[in-house]
């Protein structure tokens, strides 16, 4: 490798950087505006325009504060956590093709470059919890371990069952082999596993059990300040990001859109935008939940992950396997996959069928009460 | 106090002690809740109280009794009226004084949408405390509502001042009547709403169904009362088995739970808001016209003697005991606290449960450490 290669590369890294920290300054803003509407308030309006500056400000307020370092901490492994979480996130996107022509490195084995770098993380989570020298960062860093490596599992599963509908680890050829019908339709069983143990992944609810502001107090997160809480935070939108990208590439198709009459640089743009869409669909979706639920349990999560989830996508891997084994039509993946999405909801509905949703208050009449006082009175 | 403290019977392990307070976003002010733990189990819980005592019955003491309303404000600062009520009906018991029946109304009618307020909060935190971010937005935002009334009405968002000696303060505006029932309509809405946000939410019910379960007769040896009392299955609500007031006149439901849990206490006062709507609706179709305070003196002299009224603020029983000497300052006055007796049970509801659990259950007795501490 020469010098001019070496530059050209360092610059399409820098390149890719910047579109990421555009990225996250539009999401944040993205999720405080859509949070609102959900929460039926206006959200932020105040810095420029219906409030689009807002995420510069609060990156302005992020950078400028002292960054604390707590008496007891282990200095090294405190300062260092931060990177630690955002590299492996950031590393993932070297492969990550946004439309055809548009990938830093296109490698053939694109989808195990990217499940053997995310996993990486947690190691920065514990590094963060253990680092703090912090009770609740303690709690909130094992939180995050056992958590990230139990659905480790389920995400690496419905990935691996795309690669083998795909025949390919590449995620360009993945996206090329959805031109008829994308991989959603084939794989309703992977999308809801992808999608779901992606969450989880994220930490984002209903699984934020490791940073719950209201249990661990922010977890691993809750000593730090000022810039090196902003590379946390930072990370955690551009994994949502990345989430979202590889949902969208994995099963809405990529970039393959309905023809469009453009050829070179204009049906680059075009087929971008059209894959941005649908990131943004998965996007809303997130935050939807986000607005929705509340929080599981980490016994729950658990129990969730390896009962229910774990068995769901070994399943997803058999039927897709034997079904390309023995030449069947596609549909039956198909329908298969929904019975068994059907299956899941229904064990998670089980308990509200054995009158777990009950409603155990009653509503008992003054008058009566009454009754029952003055009789006692008599008596 | 020991770091590491060897607790558990079971195992080996030295159990963690973690502080949840009094800096803890989620102990609904400065509640120290020590807590050991076996991973993320809790093995033994210490609660730890007075980081907000501030002394208001010694305070009292040295004050008129027309000056202890304030302070009485300060005890429960999100169901004030309720608490000033407390103090007035005990000092009127022991003056001998009749409340003029427009006051007695106007009384009913702020005390009740005060607890729909004090449940609004508790309704929008609870979701808060399980991770559910909207329904705290929803909840505040029919408290506000309620707030805006009676911004109206006494001319201050919390800190009232309203309920007097004898009455109350002033009138209420010309169109107290009309933005009642407007509230109302609007609250029956927003009650609904805030019902299908989270009641049946599978999630939620698997976090609250059968967590912190306390049934009716420890509940009763823990002195606990209000609407945790009432979630046990217990049926105690001082409005209906000791009236005060004119609570006698309405006709109104009970909520009773019959698990004991956190979704019993959750409940429970999701309906009782409900009937607080049907009382405010009889006493507003009801509110005689007159006078709006009994004739009081200036200052309050009432008569050497002892009297102890209990009312039935938002979170239980609230129990004003008042001892005069014949002078213008009280000679005691002590407060019974809902929420310092409730808590008393948390020890006990907090067996064999995670750390998460005990955030929710904290958040289910609703304390308010205003009213702990005084």
């Amino acid at each position: 490798m020469n010098l001019p290669e070496i530059i050209g590369l360092f610059l399409k890294a820098s390149l890719l950087l910047v579109f990421i920290l555009i990225v996250v300054l539009i999401l944040t803003l993205a999720e405080r505006k859509a949070l609102a509407r959900i929460q039926q308030r206006k959200g932020p309006n105040r810095v420029g325009f219906k409030g689009i500056l807002q995420p510069f400000a609060d990156a302005l307020k992020l950078l400028t504060k002292e960054d604390i370092l707590p008496a007891s901490a282990n200095k090294r492994v405190f300062w260092v956590a931060p990177l630690a979480v955002f590299l492996p996130g950031f590393l993932i996107w070297v492969t990550i093709p946004l439309a055809k022509e548009v990938v830093l490195a296109n490698l053939d084995m694109g989808l195990f470059y990217i499940t053997a770098i995310s996993v990486l993380s947690v190691m920065g989570l514990l590094m963060a919890g253990w680092g703090s020298a912090n009770k609740w960062a303690m709690i909130g860093g094992l939180r995050a371990a056992g958590q990230l490596i139990s659905y480790e599992i389920p995400f690496i599963m419905a990935i691996l069952s795309i690669g083998i509908l795909a025949q390919s680890f590449n995620l360009k050829e993945i996206v090329d082999d959805q031109a008829r019908w994308p991989f959603a339709f084939k794989q309703p069983l992977g999308l809801f596993i992808f999608l779901t143990a992606g969450l989880a992944e994220l930490g984002r609810t209903p699984f934020d059990i490791h940073h719950a502001e209201s249990e661990v107090v922010g977890g691993p997160f809750v000593e730090y300040s000022g810039a090196h809480w902003s590379v946390f935070y930072l990370a955690e939108y551009m994994n949502t990001f990345t989430i979202a990208v590889l949902t969208a590439l994995l099963f809405l198709g990529g970039w393959q859109s309905p023809a469009l009459p453009f050829s070179g640089t204009i049906h680059t743009v075009a087929s971008l935008s059209w894959f941005l869409i649908k990131t943004v669909l998965v996007i809303w979706v997130i935050f939807w939940i986000r607005g929705t639920y509340p929080r599981l349990r980490i016994d729950q999560l658990m129990s969730f992950g390896w009962k229910i989830l774990v068995p769901a996508s070994f399943i997803n891997i058999f039927i897709t396997a034997s079904v390309l084994y023995y030449a069947l039509p596609d549909w039956v993946i198909t329908v298969v996959s929904l019975g068994v999405i059907g299956a899941i909801f229904y064990f998670i509905r089980r308990g509200s069928l054995s009158g777990h949703n009950q409603n155990t208050v009653k509503i008992i009449k003054t008058s009566d009460i009454r009754a029952q006082l003055s009789n006692r009175t008599e008596v | 106090m020991q770091v590491h403290q060897q607790v558990s019977e079971h195992s080996d392990a030295i159990d963690l002690m973690v502080n949840m307070g009094p800096q803890h976003p989620s102990t609904h002010g400065v509640f120290r809740l020590v807590i050991w733990v076996d991973g993320e189990r809790i093995v033994k819980v210490e609660p730890h109280i007075g980081y907000l005592h501030r002394g208001s019955e010694k305070i009292c003491e040295s004050e008129q009794y027309n000056q202890i309303v304030t302070l009485f404000d300060r005890l429960d600062y999100v169901g004030n009226l309720n608490s000033e009520l407390a103090f007035c009906l005990a000092v009127e018991k022991l003056t001998e004084t009749a409340v003029p029946e427009r006051a007695e109304y106007i009384r009913v009618i702020l005390c009740e949408l005060n607890r729909i307020a004090s449940h609004m909060l508790f309704y929008g935190v609870y979701g808060l405390d399980a991770g559910a971010t909207t329904p705290m937005l929803y909840g505040f935002r029919e408290r506000e509502r309620v707030q805006e009334l009676f911004e109206s009405v006494t001319g201050a968002r919390m800190m009232h001042n309203y309920i007097r000696i004898g009455g109350v303060k002033e009138d209420v505006p010309d169109d107290f009547h009309k933005n009642v029932l407007a509230l109302l309509d609007h609250l029956k809405g927003g009650v609904d709403e805030c019902d299908s946000l989270l009641s049946q939410n599978e999630m939620f019910l698997a976090r609250t169904k059968g967590v912190g379960i306390i049934n009716g007769e420890d509940a009763l040896d823990y002195g606990v009362t209000g609407p945790a009392l009432r979630a046990s299955g217990v049926i105690e609500d001082v409005r209906v088995t000791d009236p005060y007031s004119i609570y006698d006149r309405f006709d109104f439901g009970i909520p009773v739970g019959s698990n004991g849990d956190c979704w019993d206490r959750y409940y429970v006062r999701v309906e009782e808001m409900r009937e607080s709507i049907k009382i405010v609706e009889q006493a507003i179709s009801n509110i005689p016209k007159g006078e709006i305070s009994a004739k009081v003196r200036r200052i309050i002299r009432p008569p050497a003697g002892e009297v102890f009224v209990r009312t039935e603020s938002p979170r239980g029983d609230l129990g004003v005991f008042l001892v005069s000497d014949g002078s213008d300052k009280p000679y005691r006055v002590k407060v019974r606290p809902p929420s310092f007796a409730n808590l008393q049970a948390l020890e006990h509801m907090l067996e064999d449960t995670y750390i998460a659990d005990a955030v929710l259950v904290l958040g289910s007795i609703d304390i308010i450490m205003g009213e702990v501490d005084r």
